[in-house]
């Protein structure tokens, strides 16, 4: 059974296509992985074993029928608990969601099931994704499964926990301000964050929403396109999405190259606070570039600098706005009804009792910066800086192909070295967060572990918008680089769990 | 730069329909202050000639036909509902006695 869970998810989908394997073999081995070891790594808050081995069944009566299987048919994959699922419980990590059963489908979910993706359940994640470390879960953190007491990143460390422990080939992730990219940092995996507006947020639980992107999270650059392909494109459903063809993402994937590209590296990128194994994975990567034939171009774009105090002004603007939807009034749970009090005060006890302290202090920290007499300085401002932001990103790529950095500014922290320093735990993000105000596309990948802990760096590549298919191109060609150069893939370093 | 006291907290409480805890509004009143200090630097770029972004893409009013389609049953829409009576959503009084 071990071989099934290390196998990609491209071989995967290969073996069951031949018949050398059924996807109830593939999903059994999965349930029985996650039986093993989630106790420890706590990367599902929900599991459903039943549907999972109907989907898989029919998966294999397709088969047995001779229909054609799509790319990723009968391969399982770990959900994100933000999207709806119809039948099975969404809770988004909040107690103020628990043992609400959505009934209706995600666009993302109901893509992944014409795909004859098997999902496996509901993983976990910050409450309403705020966060960097999975620790504002309502349902206990999850734990890196390089070194369980390290975060596995945030808000989907559910997700990359599920990949980097074998739990799931496949998982879905949402990216705010680094939510797919740092998790696959620091738990040596890949993340891609798409353009803005490429995959439907229609059943996404809506953070805010001119950041909030879905993407797929991977062990390898081709899975991750593999699973872009399939949940990506138009949605009608959602007034954000964009009605363009999806880019070659897979064709990139499978043709990886750097030769001839201009690769950006930004000056903002580095500095104080970055630890220093980081850097020299960073730095290290640069090298790897240039010999594989990229042109390393020096990168000045000054706003970047102020990319995180603005974000922590729209983000928590924009989400004390749609989480006012959470008042007890037509689902989730109510607190306080005793028949004396008003539907305002039941609203704000419910609110009280079903939000977290990270949820609380963003709805705040929102409501202060939208009030009057403040919009124009904090808000106001933060949305200029927004454009400084998009412009600098323009002339960048007006010199080079793409950008890189490093995903994070450190490797895995201990689970709650930050939790209560809110500063601190949101600096995690300080790489990350340009490509979400700008809107355009970046992936993580591993380069390395870091000497001084032996836990992974993340490697960041940045796109322009709509050419989501260059973060695989190049991806693709610096993972075989390295694959040759550690002799495996970095995640057989991990210990066994 | 404003410093923000409990007072002002416990006033965004209300405006944001969170019935915080005494303790919490202590809390608070200390981070946020701490938060809005440390992002306080966008101001730098406020007297700058800049449009504002509030959204990556150039968004446009989608339409479409006015058309009778399949929906969410009663059922369905409240099978969440903490509360409901007569196929409707059950809540607190709304309008007060006086």
């Amino acid at each position: 059974m071990t071989d099934i869970i290390k196998l990609t998810a491209a071989e995967t989908a290969a073996r069951i296509a031949s018949g050398d394997l059924t996807a109830v073999q593939v999903t059994e081995a999965h349930l029985a992985r996650i039986e093993a070891v989630d106790e420890k790594v706590h990367a599902f808050l929900h599991v459903d074993r039943e549907g999972a081995l109907a989907q898989a069944r029919a998966v294999d009566d397709k088969r047995a029928r001779g229909e054609k299987l799509g790319l990723l048919a009968g391969v399982p994959l770990a959900l994100k608990d933000i999207f709806t699922t119809e039948g099975i419980p969404t809770t988004v990590g909040s107690k103020i969601l628990e043992g609400w059963i959505p009934p209706y489908d995600a666009t993302l979910t109901k893509r992944l099931k014409a795909a004859d993706v098997v999902i496996l359940g509901k993983t976990n994640m910050d409450e309403f994704a705020m966060g960097s470390s999975t620790e504002n879960s309502a349902y206990g953190p999850t734990g890196n499964p390089w070194d369980l007491t390290k975060i596995p990143g945030g808000s989907g460390g559910g997700s990359s926990a599920a990949l980097a422990s074998f739990q799931a080939p496949l998982a879905i992730g949402t990216d705010t301000g680094g939510s797919i990219r740092q998790p696959a940092a620091v738990t040596g995996t890949v993340g891609v964050k798409p353009t803005y507006g490429a995959v439907s947020r229609y059943g996404m639980v809506a953070f805010s929403s001119s950041l909030d992107q879905g993407g797929p999270c991977a062990r390898t650059v081709l899975d991750a396109a593999l699973l872009h392909e399939v949940i990506a494109g138009h949605d009608p459903l959602d007034s954000t999405s964009i009605d363009a063809p999806v880019p070659p993402v897979v064709e990139a994937a499978r043709s990886g190259s750097v030769d001839g590209m201009r690769v950006g590296v930004v000056k903002q990128f580095r500095g104080e606070g970055y630890q220093a194994g980081v850097i020299q994975r960073f730095d290290e990567s640069v090298e790897l570039l240039k010999s594989l034939g990229a042109e390393i171009v020096e990168l000045d774009c000054p706003s970047f600098d102020l990319a995180l105090s603005a974000y922590y002004l729209i983000a928590p603007s924009e989400c004390s706005s749609n989480l006012a939807r959470f008042d007890g009034l037509r689902y989730g749970a109510r607190t306080g009804d005793d028949g004396t009090r008003s539907a305002e005060e039941v609203t704000s006890l419910t609110r009280e009792a079903g939000f977290g302290p990270e949820v609380k202090r963003r709805i705040m920290l929102g409501t202060y910066a939208l009030s009057s007499g403040y919009y124009d300085a904090y808000y106001g401002s933060a949305q200029k800086v927004r454009t400084l932001i998009t412009r600098d990103f323009e002339r960048a790529f007006e010199q080079v192909d793409v950008i890189v950095s490093p995903t994070t500014p450190t490797t895995a922290f201990a689970i709650g070295e930050r939790a209560d320093d809110p500063m601190a735990m949101y600096l995690a993000d300080l790489c990350t967060i340009p490509t979400n105000l700008a809107g355009n596309a970046a992936m993580s990948l591993p380069c390395g572990l870091a000497p001084e802990d032996n836990l992974p760096v993340g490697l960041q590549i940045i796109a322009p918008a709509l050419k989501d298919d260059r973060l695989y191109k190049v991806g693709a060609a610096v993972e075989a680089a390295f694959v040759e150069k550690w002799g495996h893939p970095l995640l057989e370093e991990a210990p066994s769990l | 730069m404003p410093g923000i006291t409990r007072e002002e907290v416990a006033h965004l409480a209300r405006l944001a329909r969170l019935e915080l805890q005494s303790e919490e509004l202590d809390h608070f009143a200390g981070q946020l202050d701490d938060i809005i200090g440390a992002v306080a630097r966008v101001s730098e770029v406020a007297d700058q000639d800049v449009p504002p972004t509030s959204h990556p893409l150039p968004l446009t009013n989608v339409m479409r036909a006015d058309e009778v389609r399949p929906s969410l049953t009663p059922e369905q829409a409240l099978s969440g509902a903490p509360a409901q009576e007569q196929q409707r959503f059950k809540v607190p009084q709304i309008l007060g006695e006086d």
